[in-house]
């Protein structure tokens, strides 16, 4: 069917599947699901020798390597997500990404937010030695 | 009849009736993990505030090697893979190979705990222990949790093989196998940023 090449194996719907709420690999015979672990294997390895590799090469400009390596760490997580955890947008999975979205959410607040704080709260602060002269 | 031809996708999901227990089980379980989560960033938070806090101290650049931790890295990635094919045996009720990839992923498991292990042997060893600074009480915090999950997944994954032997594969089991695998995922992806953030961020 068109519509199965479409989606290949993230489609919980296909003519001989009950209906499930899980994605890439989730389902299917064997072999699509040994198909999904190997392509996340193969990515997340990629991706962190990506990541080892750029943290200790001197070929990229130092300011920019945190921010290379959010952006390979945030791959990987997806990567990690969807072909191993088997999470996806499909209409079935509205709970579970939903919850997922929230819990992002959650954890992006706290992040940042301490991190935001804790610098103004340094910026704001009379510096050690000059509080200790004060207390005299 | 029209009812049983029409297709499940044009039937609004507050009329297909309950979900499966699977999918509820499922939805239950990543909720949890949802939350255990939000505790491994509630510690990450507190290492990215702490981290330039050495007190004098030694500080990452010393204390981390970073080929032992891409071979960590490497151990939990194929753990997970493993973890994945001990899945497919599951659901096919291979109990042979089941058991396999089961003890692989146990193997690799252990190697990693062990590794890791020893580094925090060698750190404790040239006194850089969680009573030093804030640097290194967020780092034990933040990557012992971690190492305490992945212990706990240990005897979780020891259980389930006993299950398997015993209980053969009922659907309890399948679910709870299920339960396990989402388990050990989450473990990775924890640990890709505590590899990027505490290991390759140290400046």
């Amino acid at each position: 069917m068109d519509r199965n090449a479409d989606i290949s194996d993230a489609d919980p719907h296909g003519p001989d599947r009950t209906p499930r709420d899980e994605a890439p690999g989730a389902r299917g015979s064997g072999r699509e699901r040994l198909n999904a672990y190997m392509t996340g294997l193969a990515l997340s390895l990629l991706l962190t020798l990506a990541s080892f590799w750029s943290a200790s090469t001197s070929a990229i400009y130092g300011p920019g390597v945190p921010i290379l390596l959010a952006v390979l760490a945030i791959a990987q997580m997806g990567v990690h997500l969807v072909f191993f955890l088997h999470i996806s947008s499909a209409p079935d999975q509205v709970n579970n990404f939903l919850a997922l979205a929230f819990g992002i959410f959650v954890v992006g607040l706290i992040v940042f937010g301490s991190m935001l704080i804790m610098a103004n709260l340094n910026h704001m602060m009379v510096p050690m030695d000059r509080l200790t002269q004060m207390q005299r | 009849m029209t009812v049983a031809a029409t297709p499940i996708e044009e039937i609004p999901l507050s009329l297909r009736g309950p979900a499966p227990t699977r999918v509820l089980v499922g939805y239950g379980f990543w909720l949890f993990l949802l939350s255990d989560i939000i505790i491994f960033g509630v510690f990450f938070a507190a290492y990215a505030v702490l981290s330039g806090e050495t007190a004098g101290g030694p500080g990452g650049p010393q204390l981390f090697e970073r080929g032992r931790v891409l071979i960590e890295t490497g151990c939990l990635l194929a753990s997970s893979f493993t973890c994945g094919m001990m899945a497919i045996a599951a659901t096919r009720r291979a109990r042979g190979t089941t058991f396999f990839w089961a003890l692989v992923t146990m193997a690799l498991g252990a190697t990693f705990l062990s590794l890791e292990t020893i580094e925090f042997a060698r750190m404790a060893a040239s006194g850089a222990v969680p009573q030093r600074s804030a640097f290194l009480s967020s780092f034990f915090t933040l990557v012992g949790t971690h190492g305490l999950h992945v212990t706990t997944g240990l005897v979780w994954l020891g259980v389930m093989i006993a299950q398997i032997a015993t209980l053969g594969f009922s659907a309890a089991v399948q679910r709870r196998l299920l339960c396990f695998t989402l388990f050990w995922h989450a473990l990775d992806i924890v640990w890709v940023g505590v590899f990027t953030i505490v290991y390759l961020g140290a400046h």
